[in-house]
C-alpha cells in the first residue's frame, strides 16, 4: 500500500508540470502582449516606440519563453497566480470568492445525483426488464442525449415562469438579507438539472454492478444461509457492487466542471464558469490561465483520490 | 471474458484474414437487428439528407433579414415563425443541422486519427514511447474539455474552424487509451506471434493484423464521440463561444431563449433547436449502443 502510494504520487509530478506547461503554452499562443492589451493603442504610438520595448522589459516579457514559463511557476508555486487585465484585481482574491458557489452547486448536485442514482439504479437492477427498469434506460438515454441548458430552459420556462415557485437567477434575492430558505430555493433548480445529468452514467453504473453480484456465488451462498433477501442485498451485495463508484464519480468530474461552466451562465450564478466566461469574452488571461490551472488540479487531485480511497476500502486490490 | 477464450485457439490456427468475412457477416446481422440502434439510425439518416438537401426543402433564405417581421410566431409563410432579425427559423434549422453534423463528424475524424497514431505506437512500441504517450494523455483529460475549449476560443477567436480543431485536438486521449489496451493484449496472441516469426514487419503487423482487430472497441467510443461533440458545440455555440452568428447552429439559436420575454412567450424561438439536439444526440447514442451490442455481445450483461 505505501509503495503503492508513492508510485502513485510520483507518476501525478509530470502529469502535474505538464498541466502547469499545457496553460502557460496555450495562453501564450494568443496574439499581441500584456501591455498592449492593457493599453491603448494611440497613447503607445504617443509615447513613441521606445517606450513600449522599455515596458516589456521591466515586466520581463523581452526574456524567451522557457525562461518566463520558469518565473510564472515560480510565483505559482508561491501562490501568486498574477493580477487580472480588465479591474487589476489579484487573480487570488477573484478565485476565491467564485470558488465556494461552484463547489457549493456541484457537491449539491453530486448529491442530488447519487440520491437519485442509488435507490434506481439498485431497484432497475433487481427487477431487470420491468417497466422501472425500462423507465430508466429512457430516463438515461434523455438526460445524457439532451443539453443540460436545454432542460434548465425547460425548467425555468415551467417552474419559475409558468409555476412562479422559484427564482430564476442568482444565488440569492438581490437587496434582502441572506436567509437559509432563500438561498435554498435559488440553488434547487441550477443544482437538479446538473444533478440529472450527472445521475445518469451513475445509474447505468450501478444497475450493471449490481446485476453482476448478485450473480455473484457468495451472493448465492448468503441466500442459501437463509438470510432474508433485503439483507442479502444490502450488507452481502451492494457492499461490493457500490465499491468502484468512487472511481466512476472521479473520473467523471471533467463532465460536472463543464456542465456547471454552462449552467452557471443559465441561471446567472456566481461562480467559476461565470468567472471563466467572463474572463474569456475581456481576454482577461491571467483569470483564464488560473481557471484552467485550478480546474485541472482539482482533477488530478480528485483522480489521485479516488485511486488511494479504492485501494483503501477494496482489500481485494493489490498493487505492486 | 470465458467465451473469448474459448474462441481463441480457432483464430490462433486460421488466420485472422480468413476469419473475419464471417465474422462480419454475424456482427452485421446483430446490427440489423438491434432496433433501437435501426431507429437511431434512421432518424440520423432522415437529419442528415434534410442538412444535406436543405436548399431544396427550405422555403426562404436563412440569413434574409426581415425587420418588419422580427420575432413573429408560426404561420403559412413562416413554419417555426422568425427570429430576432426576421430571418425564418424553419430555414434555419435546417441550415444549423448542417453545421452542427458536420462540427461533430469532422472533430471526432481528426481527434480518431491521432487517437489511432498515438496508441498504436503507445500499444505497440510499449517502454518509454507507451509512458510518454499516456502522460501526455493524462495531462489533456485533466483540463474540463468546456473550460479549454472557450480557452482557446479567448486565443484564438471563436469560428467554426478552431471550434473542430480544439475539440479534434483535444479528445484524442480516450481513443488512444482504448486502442493502447487492445494492442496491449493482442500482442501476446499467438497469430501476432506466428506473424512476427513468419517475418512481418511492424508496419504489416500494425496495419494488417493487430489494428483490424483492435478497432470495435475505437469505432463504438468514436460514434459516442460524435454525440458529445455535438453537444459541446452546442453548448459553446449558446454560449457565443462557438458558431457565431449569422451562421446558423442549433446551439447559438437557443442564445436568444437566455431572455426571459424569449422564454415565456415565444417557444417557436428556442424548442425546435432543442429538441433537434437531443433528437440527434439521442440518435447517435442509439447508433453507438447497437455498434457496441453487435461488435462485443459478451460485453452486454
Amino acid at each position: 500500500m505505501g509503495r503503492y502510494l508513492l508510485r502513485r504520487l510520483l507518476i501525478s509530478v509530470p502529469v502535474l508540470f505538464g498541466i502547469t506547461l499545457a496553460t502557460f503554452v496555450i495562453v501564450n499562443l494568443a496574439p499581441g502582449d500584456p501591455v498592449s492589451a492593457l493599453i491603448d493603442p494611440q497613447q503607445i504610438s504617443a509615447l513613441g516606440p521606445g517606450w513600449l520595448a522599455q515596458q516589456k522589459k521591466s515586466l520581463g516579457l523581452d526574456q524567451p519563453l522557457p525562461v518566463r514559463y520558469g518565473i510564472w511557476l515560480k510565483e505559482v508555486v508561491q501562490g501568486n497566480l498574477g493580477y487580472s487585465y480588465t479591474d487589476r484585481q489579484a487573480v487570488t482574491t477573484k478565485i476565491k470568492q467564485h470558488l465556494w458557489p461552484t463547489i457549493k452547486l456541484m457537491l449539491t448536485a453530486q448529491l442530488i445525483a447519487l440520491l437519485l442514482a442509488l435507490p434506481v439504479g439498485i431497484l432497475a437492477a433487481l427487477k431487470q426488464y420491468s417497466v422501472l427498469d425500462y423507465l430508466t434506460t429512457i430516463f438515461s438515454y434523455g438526460t445524457l442525449s439532451i443539453p443540460s441548458f436545454f432542460l434548465a430552459l425547460g425548467a425555468i420556462y415551467i417552474f419559475a415562469v409558468k409555476l412562479s415557485w422559484l427564482p430564476t437567477a442568482g444565488m440569492s434575492t438581490v437587496g434582502r438579507p441572506w436567509t437559509f430558505p432563500d438561498a435554498l430555493r435559488h440553488l434547487i433548480l441550477p443544482a437538479t438539472i446538473l444533478g440529472l445529468a450527472q445521475a445518469a452514467p451513475l445509474i447505468r453504473y450501478v444497475r450493471s454492478s449490481m446485476l453482476e453480484t448478485v450473480r455473484q456465488d457468495y451472493v448465492q451462498v448468503a441466500r442459501a444461509k437463509g438470510l432474508r433477501e433485503g439483507a442479502v442485498i444490502t450488507r452481502h451485495a451492494l457492499r461490493n457492487a457500490l465499491i468502484p463508484l468512487v472511481t466512476v464519480i472521479a473520473l467523471d468530474l471533467p463532465r460536472l466542471l463543464s456542465g456547471t461552466v454552462i449552467l452557471e451562465q443559465v441561471f446567472a450564478w456566481p461562480g467559476m464558469g461565470t468567472l471563466a466566461i467572463t474572463a474569456v469574452l475581456g481576454r482577461d488571461y491571467p483569470t483564464i490561465m488560473a481557471i484552467n490551472l485550478i480546474s485541472a488540479v482539482m482533477i488530478l487531485v480528485s483522480n489521485l483520490l479516488a485511486d488511494l480511497v479504492y485501494a483503501w476500502i477494496d482489500p481485494r486490490i493489490k498493487y505492486s | 471474458m470465458v467465451a473469448r477464450l474459448a474462441e481463441e485457439p480457432m483464430r490462433g490456427l486460421a488466420t485472422p484474414t480468413l476469419d473475419r468475412p464471417r465474422r462480419r457477416v454475424s456482427v452485421w446481422n446483430r446490427f440489423l437487428r438491434h432496433r433501437l440502434a435501426m431507429a437511431g439510425g434512421a432518424v440520423l439518416l432522415f437529419l442528415a439528407l434534410s442538412a444535406i438537401f436543405a436548399p431544396l426543402i427550405a422555403r426562404s433564405d436563412p440569413y434574409a433579414i426581415d425587420l418588419s417581421s422580427y420575432r413573429a410566431g408560426p404561420s403559412a409563410a413562416h413554419w417555426l415563425g422568425t427570429d430576432s432579425a426576421g430571418r425564418d427559423v424553419f430555414s434555419r434549422l435546417l441550415y444549423a443541422g448542417r453545421v452542427s453534423l458536420t462540427v461533430g463528424l469532422v472533430s471526432v475524424a481528426i481527434y480518431c486519427s491521432i487517437g489511432i497514431l498515438l496508441g498504436a505506437l503507445g500499444g505497440f512500441y510499449g517502454s518509454w514511447i507507451d509512458t510518454t504517450v499516456m502522460r501526455l494523455a493524462d495531462v489533456f483529460l485533466s483540463f474540463p474539455s468546456l473550460i479549454i475549449i472557450i480557452t482557446l476560443a479567448a486565443v484564438f477567436g471563436p469560428s467554426i474552424t478552431n471550434l473542430i480543431l480544439a475539440i479534434g485536438v483535444l479528445g484524442w486521449p480516450p481513443i488512444a487509451r482504448i486502442l493502447r489496451g487492445e494492442l496491449l493484449s493482442l500482442r501476446e496472441r499467438e497469430f501476432i506471434v506466428a506473424a512476427r516469426a513468419s517475418g512481418a514487419s511492424n508496419g504489416r503487423l500494425i496495419f494488417r493484423y493487430l489494428l483490424p482487430n483492435a478497432m470495435a472497441p475505437v469505432i463504438v467510443a468514436a460514434t459516442l464521440g460524435i454525440a458529445y461533440a455535438i453537444l459541446l458545440e452546442a453548448g459553446l455555440s449558446f454560449l457565443g463561444l462557438g458558431v457565431q452568428p449569422p451562421t446558423p447552429s442549433w446551439g447559438n439559436m437557443l442564445t436568444d431563449a437566455q431572455s426571459l420575454t424569449v422564454l415565456s412567450s415565444m417557444p417557436w424561438l428556442w424548442l425546435p433547436p432543442g429538441l433537434m439536439i437531443g433528437l440527434a444526440v439521442l440518435a447517435i447514442n442509439f447508433l453507438g449502443d447497437g455498434l457496441r451490442d453487435a461488435l462485443d455481445p459478451y460485453l452486454q450483461k
